[in-house]
């Protein structure tokens, strides 16, 4: 049952072939297997997870059972889950039991679904590769020298590895799209607003989105379903009507017109991640889509555009983290700054420091409208792309990262070389706008390949049904990497 | 708006301005981290090679694009002043590092 998808695992557990106990009991034993492997999880709670089943085993006895009662989804570490360690990936919030729920941690129990455990991360959601989590780094089940991609690479390598059917990620920068390309998944970073941030770990809240992360296309649907929705505590949220994510799955993709952006396709990306790419925008074309060549001029100032609003949103939202209302505090201090300095150095690691120090330089008086006003300016240079590419277009594709999953340590020490390589997801960021990645082949070593897929705001659906008719055309996605098949 | 307008860069280039290891210190102090000098040296390279990155954006010409803070441009909604959450001062202070009566303890702060 670990292969099933989460649709087909809903409609097992409507024909009663076995109960959500079951199922949740067989994910816990492959976790207690294979998580020493890839260190997926941070926090795994037999009793809690199995307490959800049985309630989510009584609310289908009673007739209520929705798509997602009794599935087992796994939680980014991020989402604050009432009763559960929430930690961030960090020491800072290494003991920090949630006193509440995330918004879409509510909305998942309403549905029924199992928390499976929590997911390491970057810490602090800072990373592209998972490494910089204060529980050690987790490992891409195609090869465990390997990262599986961050920030939300736990998520993801669970998923691969058929620890959970689905989990929950969020996307800053490019932190569900990448780890699902390096770890041969889908996961689709909504539009801006369409998933509530309310509790959910502040890092740069003009950007953080969070959004499902799943082997098929159909998948990410049936969970957004759940997740998406309006909600007052978060002051982003969009109001809405609710949508169902699932109506354009099945639609033929005949007469759509695709955007490759020829800055996604000029240099920079490796041979591997071309090749498959280029495949699968041939496989589309198969389909009866056409292509037509779009430009985003602005896109190489994203990054630099990025590590000035991304770090100093951060460092405003990690001044919370003080050792006086939660977290960590250090032990011997002089006086009250002194306590502050300390606790903040004990309890954050290299690289969110890094982060708040970039960030509080360029918030610093004097160099606000230099630094922050002048990002937020070349940020609508980015979005202004996005809409001129939308006049003749479609969706737009492109590789989702230039590399395939790298070595572990090969890029920890060189900050600008690991921000680099989300130089493909940060635009979807600045600009707002939706993107996913959905499996589209493997390079020379075996690892996979992400196709990215970016949408006019709130296309989400479409973008949903569009890679469900790659996925009916292609198998990647059945892939199981070795030691995984169980 | 020009159809594909490459941004355009300014004349002059802003000349990359390296920080010193006293802007790190100084820095550091204010996002209350506590640095010794070894590690502030070496994050002063890493911030650098940063902030060298930063710069191809600062050198584009902007003048009258309006600053982006939110995607869709919408504004922050507005409630009625009314009071909508509960009491839960013991649930969120469970988790604090030192209560005593209600109180969030810290050093002391006045003599």
């Amino acid at each position: 049952m670990h292969n099933a998808t989460i649709k087909s695992l809903a409609a097992d557990l409507a024909a009663r072939k076995f109960s959500s106990v079951e199922l949740t009991r067989h994910l816990l034993s492959r976790i207690r297997a294979l998580n020493p492997k890839y260190n997926c999880f941070i926090t795994v709670d037999d009793a809690a997870s199995l307490k959800q089943a049985q309630a989510a085993d009584d609310l289908r006895a009673a007739g209520r059972a929705g798509p997602l009662t009794g599935i087992p989804i796994a939680q980014k570490d991020i989402f604050c889950a009432k009763g559960w360690l929430t930690t961030c990936g960090s020491k800072m919030l290494s003991s920090f039991i949630s006193p509440y729920d995330a918004h879409v941690v509510e909305q998942l129990n309403g549905a029924g679904a199992v928390n499976i455990g929590k997911t390491n991360m970057d810490e602090f959601a800072m990373g592209s590769s998972s490494e910089t989590s204060f529980y050690g780094p987790v490992r891409n089940p195609w090869n465990a020298d390997n990262v599986p991609g961050g920030s939300s690479g736990g998520s993801a390598a669970a998923v691969v590895a058929r620890l959970a059917p689905g989990a929950i990620g969020t996307d800053t920068g490019g932190s569900i799209r990448q780890p699902a390309a390096l770890s041969g998944i889908c996961g689709l970073k909504p539009t801006y607003g369409v998933v509530s941030r309310y509790g959910m770990i502040a890092f740069a809240s003009s950007l953080d989105q969070g959004g499902p992360m799943a082997r098929t296309a159909e998948d990410l649907a049936i969970m957004m379903n759940v997740m998406a929705g309006f909600d007052a505590r978060d002051s982003t949220s969009l109001e809405r009507a609710r949508e169902d994510y699932t109506g354009e799955i099945g639609k033929a993709v005949k007469g759509l017109k695709i955007g490759l952006p020829k800055e996604f396709f000029a240099e920079g990306a490796e041979a591997g991640v071309t090749g498959a790419v280029a495949a699968a925008i041939s496989a589309y074309r198969k389909l009866g889509c056409e292509t037509v060549e779009v430009s985003l001029p602005s896109m190489k100032l994203a990054v630099p555009v990025y590590y000035v609003l991304a770090p100093a949103e951060a460092s405003s939202n990690l001044a919370r983290y003080d050792g006086v209302r939660y977290g960590h505090r250090a032990q011997d201090y002089a006086d009250l700054t002194d306590m502050y300095k300390l606790t903040r150095a004990q309890g954050f690691g290299q690289e969110v420091k890094r982060r708040i120090l970039i960030g509080t330089y360029v918030l610093s008086h004097g160099y606000y409208d230099a630094y922050y006003i002048q990002a937020q300016k070349v940020r609508r240079l980015v979005a202004r792309d996005f809409a001129e590419a939308f006049r003749r277009c479609d969706v737009i594709m492109g590789p989702t990262s230039p590399t395939t999953a790298f070595r572990l340590g090969e890029k920890v020490d060189d900050p600008v070389k690991m921000y680099l390589n989300d130089i493909y997801t940060i635009p979807a960021n600045l600009a707002g706008l939706p993107g996913m990645s959905v499996p589209c082949g493997f390079d020379g070593s075996g690892l996979p390949v992400g196709l990215q897929i970016v949408g006019n705001y709130f296309a989400e659906a479409k973008m949903l049904g569009i890679a469900h008719q790659y996925q009916q055309a292609t198998d990647w996605h059945l892939r199981v990497p070795p030691g995984c098949e169980g | 708006m020009i159809p594909y307008a490459a941004p355009i860069f300014k004349a002059s280039l802003p000349v990359f301005m390296a920080l010193t290891l006293d802007d790190v210190r100084r820095v550091a102090h204010l996002a209350r981290v506590a640095i010794d000098d070894a590690e502030a040296r070496a994050v002063l390279s890493q911030l650098n090679d940063v902030f060298r990155l930063v710069a191809e954006m600062q050198a584009v010409d902007t003048a009258g694009v309006e600053p982006m803070s939110h995607a869709l441009d919408v504004t922050q909604r507005l409630r009625a002043d009314a009071v909508t959450e509960a009491d839960q001062h013991a649930a969120f202070q469970s988790v604090a590092p030192h209560v005593e009566g209600d109180l969030y303890l810290v050093p002391k702060v006045i003599e």
